[in-house]
């Protein structure tokens, strides 16, 4: 190893050896950082439970794709894509500010295995990717500062504009991409310390330095040096003090992220639905009720804004941002549990505190931004959880408690008689039988009807064409009638456990009553609900899946639309798609009918489907709003070209329906259900 | 502040559909579900609150047989730490005055500062309130929007034709029939109601309240339901027909020449 011209770690400033204060910046750093890594544990110590530690295989997958292939992000192209330059370069990067703390106090420190081939490579590497990610730098400043996306900006009720921030740390990572290379640079102008990489920040520099005297190179060496550590560790300790938190916690969010959409989680973690009574309190009513995952949530968030850019609550103006969800609960923790001060201890209530009522009843649980956040902030759990404890505490709009109550007592929102369950059995038509459990009947499938579809008039034709495509498929089927309760899959995610758990344990007894081997449904609440909320029940299908199999079979067979010159698009109903997975077979279904065209709602299908309003008990709730969210998404479809909606969700329907008036459509713009569509081309 | 608070279990309307029954006399109870009297929520919830800001205790009291007792649990789950039921075979039939009658000496059997009932109910004639102030000759308010205590006596709102507001005071003890509107009542679920399913709630009969028997129930009632019936249809709708801005045109006329808008 041949002596280097000069070297942090050998210099002396003022008469002091350097390498003294060297040593003291990454001491006095680390410590600092180790102090307040352990002030944000704090709370999380004192979180609800929440079970995480399982599937380490899949959460391990998770972590590459989603934390280190940073899978989610190229859904906003640029940013994305700059995100994905910054991230990589940060993990090459990562490790010369490591070697670098060394070099301040070990003049010849190398990375154990860099000494060699490898840390040649690593050095060019490491100067591309310096390069790159100061560009990437370079353009994120001028969006952030000039261009300034709509999703960044800060509604002013809720404090003041972020911009400050971003820009900040951005200067704080050209910084150390300067510096770094400046004492590259520094090093190379002395020839004494082999070929730049060309076309580098530190070939650049090394050509700016080239002439300078050695001791000149020697002040520029140590100084750039300086700023380098300097700004590294306040960078570091300035990490656990905002957004750029998830630098360090994202790569733990995203290991521990929820795995299975479509759940809600149990009240309490280790308590099973017949322990529920036992417990004092029931769902989140202060801060500290929350589990620690979504403590980690709020810690994680980097305030990107794609949650509210693409929530639908958000987007008609309701009270709801989710992404304030998560910046008012990390405001809310920071306060509590300050770095340097004492924890605050008396309990202090999160509803009319940092949330409103209104703000947790906006949410429709479409889970638009759950899919969005690139890493795995959940909000769905969250909101459930509030709504519980506000349950618990009696906090429930009038328009709310009117169906809840109902429920209750009848089984389904608005009170109608259980005997009329089954009414819309009697319009299926000649030729068609419709078995029903109540008179003792036994079929191999049980169709679960639902409320919407068994009560609404205009729903009961979802029903009934169900009815006759089940028929036709050969399908052997049953309805429950009045032994059939509503599925509660609203009133468990309006927070209402108790009253699901007894509508679950209704409906559990009376579908095993039947005997059935499986159970088809045309409502994706009531998909979801029986696959995933209920447990021990027979395989459930949408209908949609019993048409494509028909269809592949071969047992269902479609004569050409009447009219042709339509347009259709397809809805993904939020329970269908994003909490289900299950895209393809409605699609499949609605392409197998001769002659039709169908176009895509681009950009806002599939798992970036846009909620038409809520299902269930979102019928009733009467938020704060500027205009519907199913007039959004019948603009949507006349943008996409088409001029009829089709949907396989009785909610969606019935929003799309009310949204055409209110949009001023009628004429222009129809709204069909998948059934109704394939019943009306079924060759009989 | 104690208050006292009288509800009612009735035939709920929103979730029942009622007809009259073969004999006429009665509707038809088959299919019915039951739950406590709107306005009765109400006049416990707005019990509730001023105890929360008082201080003093909230005590349900409810008439009937032992179904009643569902009703006194789903309020007491909303806050309202005692219960007490009168049931007695007697009681059965009772009119107004014989319902305020039992009511009077409920109030009389306890020491109460403010007695509440709910505007009307469901399936009654709005009497009782009125009755029962009058039996304990004790001053009424009806309709009340609104309470604030003030020392021994009471400010209350009361809403009068045409939407504008009267405000009086009134002292205590004192009996308030509460209007619908004066507050949010709270929500009250299964794990509230499971929450107070064990504790004790009294039952008086007529000996425990001191009520003669014979002046209260069927035999006593001065007043007698003579006939339920469906009245008959008057002449069919108006349909307004046009384009949606003629029809709109139409009825804004309409509702002016009826006095609706002016």
């Amino acid at each position: 190893m041949h002596a280097l011209p000069f070297s942090p770690a050998t210099a002396s400033l003022a008469g002091v050896p350097a390498r003294l204060l060297f040593l003291l910046i990454p001491l006095v750093g680390a410590a600092c950082f180790a102090w307040m890594m352990v002030r944000r544990m704090a709370p999380l110590m004192k979180a609800a439970p929440d079970a995480r530690f399982d599937n380490i295989g899949e959460r391990t997958i998770l972590v590459l794709k989603v934390w280190l292939a940073q899978w989610r992000h190229p859904r906003y192209m640029l940013a994305g894509v700059l995100h994905i330059v910054l991230f990589l370069g940060f993990l090459v990067l990562g490790l010369r500010s490591f070697q670098l703390i060394f070099l301040g106090f070990m003049e010849h420190f190398t990375l154990p295995g860099f000494g060699g081939e490898l840390g040649v490579v690593y050095n060019i590497a490491k100067d591309y990717a310096a390069t790159a990610v100061f560009l990437s730098v370079v353009v994120l400043a001028y969006r952030r500062g000039v261009v300034r996306p709509a999703r960044y900006a800060v509604p002013k009720e809720l404090g003041k504009d972020h911009t400050g921030e971003a820009i900040l740390v951005l200067g704080l990572i050209g910084t150390l991409l300067l510096s770094e290379s400046a004492f590259e640079g520094s090093l190379l102008a002395a020839g004494t310390h082999g070929t730049a990489t060309p076309y580098t920040l530190a070939w650049g520099f090394q050509h700016l330095f080239s002439g300078l005297s050695i001791p000149a190179l020697g002040r520029i060496n140590v100084a750039s040096y300086a700023i380098h550590d300097l700004t590294f560790f306040y960078f570091l300790c300035l990490l656990p003090m905002g957004k750029h938190f998830h630098v360090i916690t994202s790569l733990f969010n995203v290991y521990f992220m929820r795995l299975k959409p479509g759940h809600v989680k149990p009240v309490k973690y280790g308590v099973d639905d017949k322990g529920l009574d036992e417990l004092t309190s029931f769902g989140v009513k202060k801060i500290e009720d929350f589990t620690w995952k979504h403590q980690l949530d709020f810690y994680s968030c980097a305030d990107c804004g794609r949650c509210s850019d693409n929530c639908p609550a958000n987007r008609v103006k309701r009270p709801l941002s989710p992404r304030f969800i998560s910046i008012k609960g990390r405001d809310h923790l920071y306060q509590r549990y300050p770095v340097f001060g004492t924890d605050k201890t008396e309990a202090e209530p999160l509803i009319g505190g940092i949330y409103s009522e209104d703000e947790i009843w906006s949410c429709t649980t479409c889970g638009a931004c759950e899919e969005e956040c690139p890493i795995g902030i959940e909000y769905i759990d969250k909101i459930v959880d509030l709504r519980r404890g506000m349950v618990d505490e009696g906090m429930v709009p009038q328009s709310l408690q009117k169906p809840l109550s109902a429920l209750e007592k009848r089984g389904n929102p608005w009170g109608k008689l259980e005997k009329k369950r089954a009414d819309w059995a009697a319009g299926v038509g000649e030729g068609f039988e419709v078995k029903l459990a109540e008179k003792g009947d036994e079929a191999e499938t049980l169709y679960f009807v639902d409320s919407m579809t068994s009560y609404d008039d205009r729903m009961q034709k979802i029903a009934q064409a169900t009815a006759r495509i089940l028929t036709k498929a050969d399908v052997d089927f049953l309805a429950l009638g009045k032994e059939e309760k509503d599925s509660g899959h609203e009133v468990r995610r309006y927070g209402e456990e108790m009253l699901f758990q007894s509508l679950k344990e209704q409906n559990t007894e009376a579908i095993l009553e039947t005997g059935a081997k499986r159970i088809v449904t045309s409502d994706p609440h009531a998909y979801n609900a029986l696959k995933n909320d209920y447990a021990g029940l027979p395989p459930v299908e949408h209908v949609s899946e019993v048409i494509a199999a028909g269809v592949e079979k071969g047992k269902l067979k479609f004569s050409p639309l009447a009219d042709p010159s339509k347009t259709y698009t397809y809805h993904d109903p939020c329970y269908l798609g994003r909490h289900n997975g299950m895209y393809d077979a409605p699609r499949v279904a609605i392409d197998a009918i001769p002659g039709l065209k169908r176009v895509e709602m681009a950009g806002a299908c599939k798992d970036r489907s846009f909620c038409c309003g809520g299902g269930g008990l979102g019928l009733f709730y009467e938020p704060e709003e500027e205009q519907r969210m199913g007039v959004l998404r019948v603009n949507m479809a006349k943008e996409a070209g088409a001029n009829v909606i089709i949907t396989a969700c009785p909610f969606c329907l019935t929003n799309m329906e009310d949204a055409i008036k209110v949009a001023g459509l009628e004429g222009q713009m129809e709204a069909i259900d998948l059934c109704e569509l394939v019943d009306g081309q079924l060759q009989h | 502040m104690d208050i006292l608070v009288c509800v009612k279990r009735v035939p709920d309307s929103a979730e029942n559909e009622i007809s009259v029954a073969a004999g006429g006399a009665d509707i038809s109870r088959e299919d019915l579900v039951y739950a406590v009297n709107e306005w009765d929520n109400y006049a416990v919830e707005e019990a509730i609150q001023i105890v929360e800001r008082e201080g003093g205790s909230v005590t349900v009291v409810a008439l009937g047989d032992s179904e009643i007792e569902e009703s006194v649990r789903r309020e007491m789950a909303m806050g309202a730490e005692q219960g007490l039921m009168l049931v007695d075979g007697a009681f059965t039939g009772s009119d107004g005055l014989g319902v305020a009658t039992i009511l009077k000496a409920a109030v009389q059997k306890g020491s109460y500062d403010l007695v509440l009932t709910g505007a009307q109910a469901d399936d009654g004639a709005a009497q009782v309130g009125g009755m029962l102030a009058a039996l304990l000759d004790y001053p009424y308010a009806s309709l009340v929007n609104r309470v604030e205590v003030a020392g021994k006596s009471l400010r209350i709102g009361r809403e009068i034709e045409g939407g504008s507001q009267e405000l009086n005071e009134i002292d205590t003890p004192c009996v308030l029939s509460i209007q619908t509107g004066i507050n949010e009542p709270r929500y009250v679920g299964l794990r509230g109601i499971r929450k107070v399913a064990s504790v004790e709630i009294p039952v008086l009969d007529a000996a425990a309240l001191g009520v003669d028997a014979a002046a209260v129930g069927q035999a006593a009632a001065k007043v007698r339901r003579v006939d339920y019936f469906v009245p008959v249809a008057g002449a069919g709708a108006e349909m307004l027909t046009g384009s949606t801005k003629e029809v709109a045109a139409q009825l804004v006329e309409l509702l002016k020449a009826k006095g609706g808008i002016n």
